[in-house]
């Protein structure tokens, strides 16, 4: 049986060898120009990923439609980051080695902090849908947002809160991963620099499914108003939960909260949620109707932002290649630093955007209340520094 | 008081499931040896199943029928005939890993060939409040709990009053003996599929209106059912009852009384003490010791 | 194998030179593959020790792989301290910590020792996640250093996995060492039969504890490595599932073979990398692949062939015991109070 093995571990080392060493030598010169999307396929962060990779592969389509960037086709890869650190940076490795022009994703931010050091000492931009706010304050010069970062949303809620809301005393429900726990741990400091007191600090799972005991809670900390900081399908659970505890305190939240999917699957439970959105299909900007129809009758299904940060990532690498006027990496860093693209010059950024020097974006928002399952928008925030 | 009875019955109902999950594991586990850890798949898949039927445009009641069946007989008699049956002679571990790799494989089926967000479930009952002994409960919750009951019962019911069902029960206690006795054993071995799968079945349509239909929905549903078979003893149907209810509970009342980021573990911790102090479960018998 | 144990330790040491220079021409993503395989192959190789020849079912290999990666990353970022003496710390404490945990495998066996372990599992996975002070929390350890040893930079990929195929090496020869030395003929005899090894005078107690313990250091050790391999840790890769997967490596593998934990560690960890070409389908393929091996080859696998004939016999055993019980002779349905009785009379 010895012997076997041997024969076996020999033939299973040769073949991948030869498969490892398969998937390198595509030469950037090569006729299509590359872009290797590393994103959550599996693992909890699913749902979102499977929103960037469709919002990913329409902007693609509609791209080498109309030509490609300076003339040349996009071609896009997948790869699955399992939403689970080594895998991803295994697959932005393999992205690296494949010389992608662009890496884009990944969503979470445990997978883009272990990822991103390999695209900075590749020097291959990488342009990523986490909101948590750590990755931006590395002095990292590769590393670009499609969305808002949760430190500047939180400022523009504790506001709502204070002037809107009047809340006095609010519950704090959020996820327990880098992403809930970032939002709350700048959350907090604003509510009380308000005056408004945290009247409970509920920690619940990532992929939770029964939000009883939580809703219980909340309702008996009989606080004046809940801001609730879930992912989308966790939102919906606790929506519903919510509703069928009787709680009746008006419910606020960020972006994932107010997104179409909790709509959808929370019904009912949906309507008087408010808050503020950074991404969103139904704001009142043309762009976003257009990009929300073709997304719609393309998958069967309402994008959420993430299927917008997809989208518009690929417009962002479109946009900036052409400014720069070549296929170079370091220029295209050095170009997006600072960028400012307006759907006037491109309609695929469906909405104004600027980059900052850390990679973090800035943009208009929106503050949403969902009425008869539909969110509509009751005002639009400015740019922090337009 | 108020918010300890609603935690009772949010817990009770969480428990309910875990408690149909667990049965239908232990059932199987005493007539085939069979460690089921796809068991949080199968209550995942028939809500998925009944949803594309309804996407196909099938109404209501044929999805859930066709669903009903298609999974009982891919699920119950599927499961048996092409995958324990020919792994069994190789021993406990490996068919354990081959449910593994049925899990992962179901799982990412219904990821890939029907979605991977979550969707909405119709619901049998409506949303809506009770209120009894001064406290607000969820009508869904009591719901829960009544038809989970209902379940258990009417299992019970047939294993101590039919003959079928004792012929099962003592089919499950010593296959050999049964054997020996004339019992047609595969037939009622195969009952036992078919039961677990039924079970599946109800808590999949009782629970995917509030967790929503979700791919992912039966990793931590198959954990529990696990946990609730070993605190029950692993060989016995009340054993896995009790174990299912306490988990729900002690999980309702830690995240609400103790602290919700070690939510998790707090069930286990107890149930750890339990099963040092009692080794042989919760109401389990001794395991007979081969020397 | 323990027959020829010679024969083990002769691919051993012929298989080292092909890997060393086999890998030369990959980029570093291929490496990186390679290097996560020699890893994991640690990692199983300890599990294999506590389950293939001592035959305790733990659920707690992903935990100890926590435990080492933690303590390392803590130990490097935090301490200053050189990866060599982070490395055999983690171990000492992955030991030390399977000693404890090995207490309660002496009460406890089979189904129940996995749900003991098994919650192990799940607190350190919280502590290691909730207790931002120590582990970084939901935000985990970044930019973990590789080593420099004898002035030399390590950090490259090629010179890494070099390292990581050396401390390989050392480790699977010590495994090798300890397996033929009457200790591992003691863990044999006592997955085979406690009772029976008992009264040969084998000290069941200090042998479980060994086991479990040694065991458990592998999987440290394995931790200390996975940490500067990937530069970053949080609580994701130990959560549950991956102690589930490290069960699955090793029985797919071939619970109780020397080379079991490689091969195993090869169809859960580089498969699924191969698999890659396949889009969105490849861990369907893996699982089907996974489930097929385990379902028409069970000899194939090795060291199955072993279990089975152990199954075999203890259902023979039972059925002959069972037989001279005559309390269920009468009735053909025993109901369940008749197996509360039998329960009572052991």
């Amino acid at each position: 049986m010895t012997i076997r093995t041997l024969t076996a571990a020999a033939l299973a080392a040769t073949a991948l060898t030869a498969s490892l060493a398969a998937t390198g030598g595509t030469a950037l010169a090569a006729d299509p120009v590359k872009l290797i999307d590393v994103i959550e396929l599996s693992g909890p962060g699913a749902p979102a990923g499977t929103n960037w990779k469709n919002g990913v592969d329409l902007a693609v389509s509609e791209i080498n439609a109309k030509g490609g960037i300076l003339g040349r086709p996009i071609a896009v890869t997948h790869y699955d980051s399992q939403t689970n650190p080594g895998a991803t940076r295994a697959a932005v490795q393999r992205a690296v080695d494949e010389d992608a022009y662009v890496v884009l994703g990944p969503i979470f931010s445990g997978p883009i902090s272990a990822s991103m050091q390999i695209t900075q000492r590749a020097a291959v931009p990488q342009i990523v849908g986490g909101e948590a706010s750590a990755f931006t304050k590395q002095g990292n010069p590769y590393i670009f947002r499609t969305s808002l970062n949760q430190a500047d949303a939180m400022p523009k809620l504790a506001n709502y809160l204070r002037d809107e809301v009047k809340a006095k005393s609010v519950a704090v429900v959020w996820v327990n991963n880098d992403f809930g726990k970032g939002g709350r741990d700048s959350m907090i400091p604003e509510l009380q620099k308000r005056g408004i007191q945290v009247a409970a600090d509920i920690p619940t799972e990532s992929g939770q499914a029964d939000f009883a005991a939580d809703a219980i809670k909340v309702k008996n900390a009989n606080a004046d108003a809940i801001f609730v900081y879930l992912n989308e399908e966790e939102s919906a659970r606790f929506l519903r939960s919510a509703r069928q505890q009787g709680i009746a305190k008006p419910i606020v939240g960020e972006t994932t909260l107010l997104g179409a999917k909790v709509i959808e699957l929370a019904g009912e439970a949906a309507n008087g949620v408010k808050g503020h959105v950074g991404l969103l299909v139904d704001a009142p900007k043309p762009g976003f109707a257009v990009f929300g129809k073709k997304y719609r009758d393309t998958y069967g299904f309402t994008s959420d932002h993430n299927g917008i940060k997809g989208y518009t990532a690929v417009y962002t690498v479109k946009t900036i290649t052409e400014r720069v006027g070549k296929f170079d990496r370091e220029a295209f860093a050095k170009t997006l630093h600072g960028a400012r693209i307006d759907v006037a010059q491109e309609p695929g950024i469906l909405i104004d955007t600027k980059w900052l020097e850390n990679g973090d974006v800035d943009r208009e928002s929106f503050l949403v209340e969902v009425t008869d399952g539909k969110p509509v928008v009751k005002a639009t925030l400015p740019m922090i520094n337009p | 008081m108020d918010q300890f009875l609603q935690l009772i019955v949010a817990g009770l109902a969480t428990g309910a499931i875990y408690a149909l999950a667990a049965i239908g594991f232990t059932l199987v586990w005493q007539t085939s040896q069979t460690i089921n850890f796809a068991q949080g798949e199968f209550v995942m898949l028939p809500a998925i199943l009944v949803l594309v039927g309804t996407h196909a445009g099938l109404p209501v009641w044929a999805a859930f029928a066709v669903a009903s069946i298609a999974f009982v007989l891919l699920f119950g008699f599927g499961f048996k005939r092409f995958l324990v049956e020919p792994m069994q002679r190789h021993g406990v571990l490996p068919l354990a890993i081959a449910t593994m790799a049925l899990s992962v494989l179901v799982k990412e089926a219904a990821k890939n060939g029907f979605s991977a967000e979550a969707q909405p479930f119709p619901s049998l009952v409506p949303d809506g409040m009770l209120s009894l002994w001064g406290a607000a409960l969820s009508a869904r919750d009591l719901a829960i709990v009544v038809v989970a009951v209902v379940a258990i019962v009417g299992l019970q019911l047939f294993i101590t009053r039919t003959r079928t069902g004792r012929t099962m029960q003592a089919t499950a206690q010593n296959p050999t003996v049964a054997r020996i006795l004339g019992i047609p054993v595969e037939r009622m071995i195969l009952l036992t599929f078919l039961i677990n799968a039924v079970l599946a079945l109800v808590a999949s349509y009782l629970v995917s209106p509030v967790y929503l239909a979700k791919f992912s929905n039966g990793e931590s549903i198959g954990l529990a059912a696990f946990i609730a078979a070993i605190v029950g003893g692993f060989n016995q149907i009340r054993g896995a009852l009790a174990g299912g209810f306490l988990i729900g509970l002690i999980d309702n009342l830690t995240a609400a009384y103790v602290s919700s980021a070690y939510r998790t573990a707090v069930p286990l911790v107890v149930l750890v003490v339990v099963i040092l102090v009692k080794p042989e479960g919760l109401l389990g018998r001794k395991e007979e010791r081969t020397v | 194998m323990i027959r020829r144990p010679d024969a083990n330790l002769l691919i051993l040491l012929a298989a080292f030179p092909v890997l060393w220079f086999l890998p030369a021409g990959l980029k570093s993503y291929g490496l990186y593959v390679v290097s996560l395989w020699l890893v994991m192959s640690i990692a199983a190789m300890g599990l294999n020790l506590t389950l293939g020849y001592a035959g305790l079912t733990s659920l707690a290999q992903g935990a100890f792989l926590g435990i080492g990666a933690y303590a390392t990353a803590i130990l490097t970022t935090k301490a200053g301290w050189p990866l060599p003496a982070a490395f055999l710390a983690s171990s000492g404490l992955s030991f030390a910590v399977g000693v404890l945990l090995g207490f309660p495998a002496l009460r406890v066996k089979h189904h129940y020792l996995a749900f003991v372990t098994l919650a192990f599992t799940v607190v350190v996975f919280l502590v290691a996640r909730n207790e931002q002070w120590l582990t970084g929390g939901v935000f985990g350890i970044a930019n973990i250093p590789r080593p420099v040893l004898f002035g030399s930079d390590l950090g490259a990929a090629l010179p890494f996995y070099r390292l990581l195929l050396c401390v390989t090496l050392v480790l699977a020869l010590a495994m090798w060492w300890l397996l033929r030395s009457p200790w591992g003929r003691a863990f044999l005899a006592l997955r085979e039969n406690p009772l029976r090894a008992a009264s040969l005078g084998i000290d069941i107690r200090a042998y479980t504890l060994l086991a479990f313990a040694i065991g458990s250091a592998y999987g440290g050790a394995a931790g200390s490595l996975y940490a500067p391999l990937v530069e970053f840790i949080d609580p994701a890769p130990f959560a549950l599932s991956a102690s589930f997967v490290l069960l699955l490596t090793v029985v797919a593998g071939g619970a109780g073979s020397f080379f079991g934990p490689f091969v195993g560690a090869f169809f859960s960890y580089m498969l699924p990398e191969l698999l890659r070409a396949t889009g969105g389908w490849y861990l369907i393929i893996y699982a089907a692949v996974v489930l097929v091996i385990v379902m028409i080859s069970p000899t194939g696998l090795l060291g199955l062939i072993e279990r089975w004939r152990d199954h075999r016999s203890q259902t023979r055993a039972a059925a002959a015991r069972a037989a001279a019980t005559p309390t269920l002779g009468a009735e053909a349905g025993g109901s369940e109070s008749d197996s509360l009785r039998k329960g009572a009379t052991p």
